[in-house]
């Protein structure tokens, strides 16, 4: 089984949100949840760079970790998913996660949040694969149609990158050796205990 | 004119863009520029602030926050410190409590019931204490239910039965902090004049309080013992009430740090607030022959208020110009 992954190559990303939007649509995410996001750093400055972030599906999840009802569990492909059937809405793995990632339909009157939502690697949840209930409540299921997740798919600059993490950080590499530059896999060393060495 | 102005406009752009296609292949150092040069670089960023943080394009601020490692710290403390800390004080303080008990046993009445009965408690504050006490034990159980029930609890029950039950616990702990938070605040505001610390409590702390030992040290209305329940209600309640407040309202003004810091504060106070507590149900229930009555019935025995709060007696015996007002024991 592959260790699925996401990495974003900061050098390429030209913030055009395409992934965001592909990320909404392909799963019918609610309005005001965002799975995917994009962070600019450095905003009109030099060394301006954009980063696309979701759930990294971190190794040891925090989330998974802290979360009082243990609605979280791992997939084969080391992919990091929850029941909100389970879930309670307690808002401790927001807490935990190192990038922002659980997301909530209300903001928070009373602590009243409903059930937590977030990037699946479009790989549903644990309804069975492809039925409406899996759709309904955690999006598109393209894992288990062999396809990976759409925000990286129509990537135009091909800057977000998924798939097996020994892979993409190959493709990586290369790129790096070949122009002679890389801001780093950002993310890795907190998701998965250790970057990419170029 | 305006044809003028186009033209003009028109020469204008057409050297603008001789300059821009002739200005790059005119400098020889245009293959040596590093386009990373001045890029920012993660380890550097998470070294120098811990977070990094940028600007995005949706409303949610907070997802501005790209990354931020600290969030592992806080799960090892939720997950271990407060556990550490939340079991040591509350399991500890019971062991003390139980041992005491072995040991010294009950506080008896040494003079025995004398039958006539003195207003301790009116009903209102007989009122907000019980009100408070209700929502303090289903706090506390349910706030418990945070920390220790998926180790404790999860596996006896099953994962969708805990869920049903967390819910609820969760919905209960979010409202019942309202007449919890209200009744903190009454008896704050309503015990205030006595349970100013003084002279007294200096002697009756002397004295081991009549707890230890078997002497009986002057008190007025409270002592010292009951002056520290009561300090500890009032900003243990705040503590609690305050974090706990953030934790309902979250990102209201605050950011991902500050929420985590409310609830390590929430926590530690909680357990520390739960264990103190358990040594105030104790001498208020098993600890003390003749103490529930004040609480319960709102009076107690003249001797029992002779032996424990001699000097309040006398002030009260004092301001009814009569010995003692008899209550019709029925």
């Amino acid at each position: 089984m592959a260790r699925m992954k996401f990495l974003c190559d900061a050098d390429r990303c030209i913030e055009c949100n395409a992934c965001v939007t592909a990320c909404k649509n392909e799963n019918e995410v609610p309005w005001g949840i965002n799975r995917r996001r994009v962070v600019t750093l450095n905003d009109g400055k030099p060394g301006e760079r954009s980063i696309s972030m979701a759930c990294m599906h971190c190794t040891d999840a925090p989330c998974a970790a802290v979360c009082p009802v243990n609605c979280f569990y791992t997939t084969a492909d080391a992919v990091v998913l929850h029941s909100k059937d389970l879930c309670i809405g307690c808002g401790y793995c927001f807490y935990a996660c190192p990038f922002g990632a659980p997301q909530y339909p209300r903001v928070g009157n009373f602590g009243s949040r409903g059930k937590m939502d977030k990037c699946t690697y479009c790989a549903g949840g644990p309804e069975p694969d492809g039925s409406r209930a899996q759709f309904e409540k955690y999006g598109a299921n393209r894992l288990a149609e062999g396809k990976l997740p759409l925000c990286a798919e129509m990537c135009s600059t091909k800057s977000l990158l998924a798939g097996d993490g020994e892979v993409i950080a190959q493709i990586y590499k290369e790129r790096v050796s070949r122009r002679g530059y890389g801001s780093g896999a950002w993310g890795w060393q907190t998701a998965y205990g250790a970057t990419i060495a170029t | 004119m305006a044809r003028l102005f186009a033209r003009i406009r028109t020469i204008a752009a057409a050297f603008g863009l001789l300059i821009m296609v002739i200005g790059p292949a005119s400098s020889p150092l245009s293959a040596q520029v590093d386009p990373n040069a001045s890029a920012v670089q993660e380890q550097q960023l998470l070294n120098q602030l811990k977070t990094i943080q940028g600007l995005g394009t949706i409303p949610d601020t907070k997802s501005y926050v790209l990354e931020h490692p600290a969030g592992r710290d806080w799960q090892y403390f939720h997950n271990v410190t407060l556990r550490w800390i939340a079991g040591i004080a509350i399991l500890g303080f019971f062991a003390l409590i139980v041992i005491f008990y072995l040991v010294r046993g009950s506080v008896k009445l040494e003079s025995g019931f004398s039958g006539r009965k003195i207003v301790r408690f009116n009903w209102f504050e007989r009122f907000v204490h019980w009100m408070t006490a209700v929502c303090f034990i289903i706090l506390g159980i349910s706030g418990l239910n945070i920390t220790f029930g998926r180790p404790l609890l999860l596996p006896l029950i099953g994962p969708d039965q805990f869920t049903a039950w967390s819910e609820w616990a969760k919905y209960a702990h979010n409202y019942l902090s309202f007449p919890f938070t209200l009744g903190v605040i009454l008896i704050a505001l309503m015990w205030l004049a006595g349970n100013i610390p003084n002279r007294t409590d200096v002697e009756w702390l002397r004295q081991g309080g009549g707890i230890i030992g078997d002497k009986h040290p002057a008190a007025d209305r409270f002592n010292a013992g009951q002056k520290a329940v009561y300090w500890v209600v009032v900003l243990g309640g705040a503590a609690v009430a305050v974090t706990g407040y953030m934790l309902m309202f979250p990102f209201y003004g605050t950011a991902i740090d500050t929420m985590q810091r409310a609830e390590m504060v929430h926590g530690v106070a909680a357990a520390c607030f739960i264990a103190f507590m358990l040594g105030h149900i104790y001498i208020g229930t098993l600890g003390m022959q003749g103490a529930f009555e004040a609480m319960g019935e709102g009076t107690v025995d003249v001797n029992w208020a002779k032996e424990h709060h001699s000097l309040w007696l006398a002030k009260e015996m004092e301001r009814e110009s009569k010995p003692v007002r008899p209550v019709p024991a029925e």
